[in-house]
């Protein structure tokens, strides 16, 4: 039987994120289920598995897309810089 | 399975959640749990979406590029927002399409602050950092919600709505360094913002009685955090040199507890079902735009076009 290649996404804690911690060979479903509960549960480091078969992994990378080069800082918090005029607005109220 | 299994199935889950325990998608759920997470999630994502809509009215009155820049990203943020929760709504069983129709036919509710009109930017402002600002406190007391797929799309939530509270501090406190109209504009748009924001967290609920604390879904009560939000906002409000229009609101020492005028719950009432100034104009405005972009759907979903 041919044999495929499935992703193993962990979760250490109850409702923690799934991380991608590697991958086993298996010929079906089942047997890749009971491989990553070997290497990736045996000790009890896992509360739960997501076992996904790389061929449905869908990557993307492409660094013009995810980073662009212009300047998105305005969606950021650090975009802002509010010390002087909240000094200046506190001020005023202050002074009057 | 037999309906004493069911029983002794149903009591442990809720022993689980209430004591701290997660659910994923993939695990079974009493219907009635199901029921409630969907209700609160199928909220949740109606507001954000019907949320971009008061804000949408400034994008092309924006003062300046930079401005519109942010308003235009803020806006995509709470969309975005929205299409997360309808995708977890519709693990939870429902689709898309029955929630578009629940919340144009006026069968589903969204919050009440975006029932409202908005008059000058200094409502862009006071929406952004205010508004935003309950909604987060709201929103961080889902962070360790039972549904544990909601508990993480939250993290994700949270982190985007900083740069929304941010953004419309910095809108407020530019305009309080302006002129004298500037300052009027923001003290007006204060004065009328003021009501829907303290009816926003709803009727004090005893804990022992709300629900969705007993399991585990958000884990702070209405008036917990709205009195974290008047402790967190009045004293930043005040030193702007604004004047909040509530003439009881005192904090009292003695019982560390904020004191203030009996926010009208008639009016939330009203207004979250569909009564508000705005609830009808903005429905109508959403099914507009759901009937002429159908179109698209289609082409996403990979259907006939015509
Ligand atoms: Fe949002
Ligand atoms: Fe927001």
């Amino acid at each position: 039987m041919e044999k495929k290649v499935y992703e193993v996404f962990r979760q250490e804690r109850d409702g923690k994120p799934f991380v991608h911690s590697g991958n086993v060979e298996a010929p079906d479903d089942a047997l890749a289920l009971q491989y990553a509960r070997e290497m990736f549960g045996r000790r009890g480091e896992s509360f739960r598995l997501w076992v996904v078969l790389r061929d449905a992994v869908l990557e993307l990378s492409d660094r013009d897309l995810l980073s662009p080069a212009l300047d998105r800082s305005f969606r950021t918090v650090q975009g802002y810089r509010l010390r002087d005029k909240l000094a200046a607005a506190q001020g005023r109220e202050a002074g009057t | 399975m037999t309906v004493s299994s069911l029983e002794s199935r149903t009591r442990e889950f809720f022993e689980r959640v209430s004591n701290g325990g997660k659910v994923e998608m993939t695990d079974w759920m009493p219907d009635d749990y199901r029921r409630e997470v969907l209700k609160f999630i199928e909220m949740h994502a109606n507001s954000e979406i019907m949320g971009a809509l008061p804000e949408r009215e400034w994008i092309n009155r924006a003062p300046t590029i930079h401005r519109k820049l942010a308003l235009t990203a803020k806006i995509q943020d709470e969309v975005g927002h929205s299409q997360l929760l309808y995708r977890l709504a519709e693990d939870l069983g429902k689709s898309r399409e029955q929630m578009f129709t629940d919340l144009l036919d006026g069968r589903t509710k969204f919050h009440n602050v975006f029932h409202y009109p908005t008059y000058t930017w200094a409502d862009a402002g006071i929406i952004a950092w205010l508004v935003d600002a309950a909604a987060i406190l709201s929103q961080k007391a889902l962070l360790d919600c039972s549904y544990a797929p909601y508990a993480r799309t939250m993290a994700k939530i949270c982190w985007e709505e900083s740069f929304h509270i941010k953004h419309g501090y910095d809108i407020v406190v530019t305009m309080m360094n302006g002129t004298d109209r500037q300052r009027e504009m923001v003290q007006d748009a204060l004065n009328r913002w003021w009501g829907p924001l303290m009816q926003f967290h709803g009727p004090r609920t005893p804990r022992e009685t709300d629900k969705d604390i007993a399991w585990g879904i958000k884990a702070r009560a209405n008036e917990e955090l709205r009195q974290e939000f008047l402790s967190l906002y009045v004293p930043r409000i005040r030193e702007l040199g604004l004047t909040i229009p509530d003439p009881n609101l005192r904090y009292d020492e003695e019982r560390g507890v904020w004191e203030y005028t009996e926010p009208d719950w008639n009016e939330l009432r009203s207004v979250v079902t569909g009564h508000g100034p705005r609830s009808q104009e903005r429905l109508g405005f959403r099914r507009m735009s759901y009937e002429q972009e159908a179109w698209v759907r289609r082409a996403v979903m990979g259907r006939p076009v015509v």
